[in-house]
């Protein structure tokens, strides 16, 4: 069995996100978001990315604290159940910690991007953002004939936390899935954090549900819990109180930091964060749900 | 129960009444989840729900949602999907009513959640569009919601994330290229907005309980007109609050604990 793609998420972003990387993360915008792997960014010290997500939830807010991102290319970049992002904020304010350029998007417009480059064509044209000034202050969105045309956009790498995968790197995501597969088909490569490493057998006996085809893929990353506070359906529930505290705390730079401090820089990985949460055990989902099996046979 | 209710509460129900029985409805964040619960449990039994991320679903998820991808929501779901497929949806015309939420709007119903200020410099740097944008483009109508104050409700916005009806001149979203058919009120703490069939400026429609047309008025940044015959917006219902508080317990998105 090949097991050359498993590896830890710090070995994974060492070897697979260079400063200055264009990184597509938190894709499916509230659920299975990689705060796993965002927090092993910051602890690497990561400069220059440009983060590329729909709606992330917290985690652009804490990556442009943190001093990784010189440019976010988003449709919203916030805290979902709070509002503003106050990191966010202080970037494109006041150039806090570090100036942030900003390429707007809506939700609609990101995805066929997303699309543009997964197909290798230069622009996906689109009635959406018509009369809007998004297309006035996002250079990557033309006017031509009546209609946008919305530049190709390819991440270097995108990362993505999922149910389950196996060691070849194939993936079973499920749940509403935002832009995963636009974001991994248009991606240079692919990392995958997963709550289980399952064998081949399992994964391949739904090949309707894998996300993604393997060959982009470089890493796999069993990390269970590697998206809290953000919910993965039928593992965990999202921790409502854990980004309402991160809401507060990051109101200051001041609380920023310290919370930084409590929560990335001082836990060395994901097993040690989660050691932190006082009790996991309310978040984890205890009523299953299975899905009925469906009938590959042949013959 | 308390028949006591919070402007919050006052919102979902105004909210949910605008969803017509058998409306496939483009839900937001925050209090649309609820004023699409209250209306599916009320009056439009037949309505249907499309969220943004990636899901179709009639009845609303029993349990309290703080986001539409919370797992109580994919439960039941009619269809989990992707979000552009969701998008192909609403740009084929086919979502009868959307919601967003605003941080400032205008007299001609554009919307900002972008920047106060000029976007190269921005005063205050807002989230941004999200799916607003997309919901105001394409959806045939759709309604916003937001805290009724003077710098929130402006002559006009410094940046159009969502357009509206543009500078108010008649076809203005014609002559932009946009399909869908704009703004059709703003609910607000206050007051409700309405926007007449053709487009153009929002008047004043209704009142909430408690308050005057001259705060409303003293409340909004351009010189609001009154429609004739305008009243009072009827106080949320015994049964619409019973189904706000049966899906916002704790008073999360209604703010109860401020009350």
């Amino acid at each position: 069995m090949e097991t050359g793609k498993v590896m830890t998420m710090s070995d994974a972003v060492a070897r697979f996100v260079p400063d200055g990387s264009a990184v597509a993360i938190g894709c499916c915008l509230e659920p299975l978001v990689p705060f796993a792997a965002g927090h092993e960014l910051i602890r690497q010290g990561r400069t220059g990315l440009n983060l590329i997500g729909p709606i992330s939830d917290s985690l652009f807010d804490q990556l442009i604290g943190a001093g990784c991102a010189a440019r976010v290319t988003a449709a919203w970049v916030g805290n979902v159940s709070e509002g503003l992002g106050h990191n966010y904020r202080r970037a494109a304010e006041s150039g806090q910690p570090k100036p942030l350029e900003i390429r707007d998007h809506s939700n609609f417009s990101i995805a066929l991007a997303l699309w543009a480059a997964a197909w290798a064509t230069p622009y996906l044209p689109t009635r959406t953002l018509l009369g809007s000034d998004i297309i006035e202050s996002n250079p990557d969105l033309v006017v031509a004939d009546g209609l946008v045309r919305v530049a190709a956009l390819k991440p270097d790498v995108t990362i993505l936390h999922v149910q389950r995968a196996d060691a070849a790197g194939r993936a079973h995501a499920w749940g509403p899935l935002g832009v995963a597969e636009e974001a991994a088909l248009a991606a240079g490569r692919v990392i995958l954090s997963c709550e289980e490493l399952v064998d081949p057998e399992v994964i391949l006996s739904d090949p309707n549900r894998v996300l993604v085809a393997e060959a982009k893929v470089v890493a796999v990353v069993p990390e269970p819990g590697g998206a809290h506070p953000a919910p993965v359906q039928g593992y965990w529930r999202r921790d409502h109180g854990f980004v309402r505290d991160y809401a507060e705390r990051s109101r200051t730079r001041e609380g920023f930091l310290e919370w930084l401090q409590e929560w990335v820089l001082a836990p060395p990985d994901r097993a040690a964060y989660l050691a932190r949460l006082s009790d996991t055990e309310p978040l984890r989902i205890r009523r299953h749900r299975l899905s009925a099996p469906v009938d590959y046979g042949d013959e | 129960m308390s028949d006591r209710y919070t402007p919050q509460e006052l919102m979902v129900a105004a909210a949910a009444r605008e969803i017509a029985d058998g409306d496939l409805v483009f839900v937001g964040m925050r209090l649309p989840i609820l004023a699409y619960a209250v209306a599916r449990s009320t009056h439009a039994p037949r309505a249907r729900a499309l969220y943004e991320l990636g899901l179709l679903r009639d009845w609303p998820a029993e349990a309290f949602l703080g986001t539409m991808g919370d797992p109580p929501n994919v439960v039941g779901a009619l269809w989990s999907t992707r979000l552009s497929n969701v998008m192909g949806v609403l740009a084929q015309g086919l979502a009868d009513l959307g919601f967003i939420g605003g941080a400032e709007v205008d007299r001609f119903g554009n919307l900002n959640t972008s920047y106060i200020g000029d976007f190269r410099q921005p005063k205050v740097k807002l989230p941004g569009s999200g799916g607003g944008a997309d919901i105001a483009i394409l959806s045939r109508r759709w309604v916003t919601l937001l805290s009724h104050e003077r710098r929130r409700l402006v002559d006009r916005v410094s940046y159009v994330t969502s357009p509206g009806y543009g500078d108010g001149s008649p076809g203005w979203r014609g002559r932009q290229g946009l399909p869908g058919g704009g703004p059709a009120a703003i609910v607000t703490t206050l007051a409700v907005l309405r926007f007449p069939p053709e487009g153009g400026e929002a008047h004043l429609d209704s009142v909430h309980p408690g308050h005057s047309v001259e705060e409303v008025r003293a409340e909004t940044g351009w010189d609001l007109q009154v429609r004739p015959g305008a009243g009072e917006t009827p106080g949320p219902s015994k049964r619409e609050l019973e189904q706000i508080r049966r899906f916002d317990p704790d008073g999360f998105w209604t703010r109860r604990s401020e009350a």
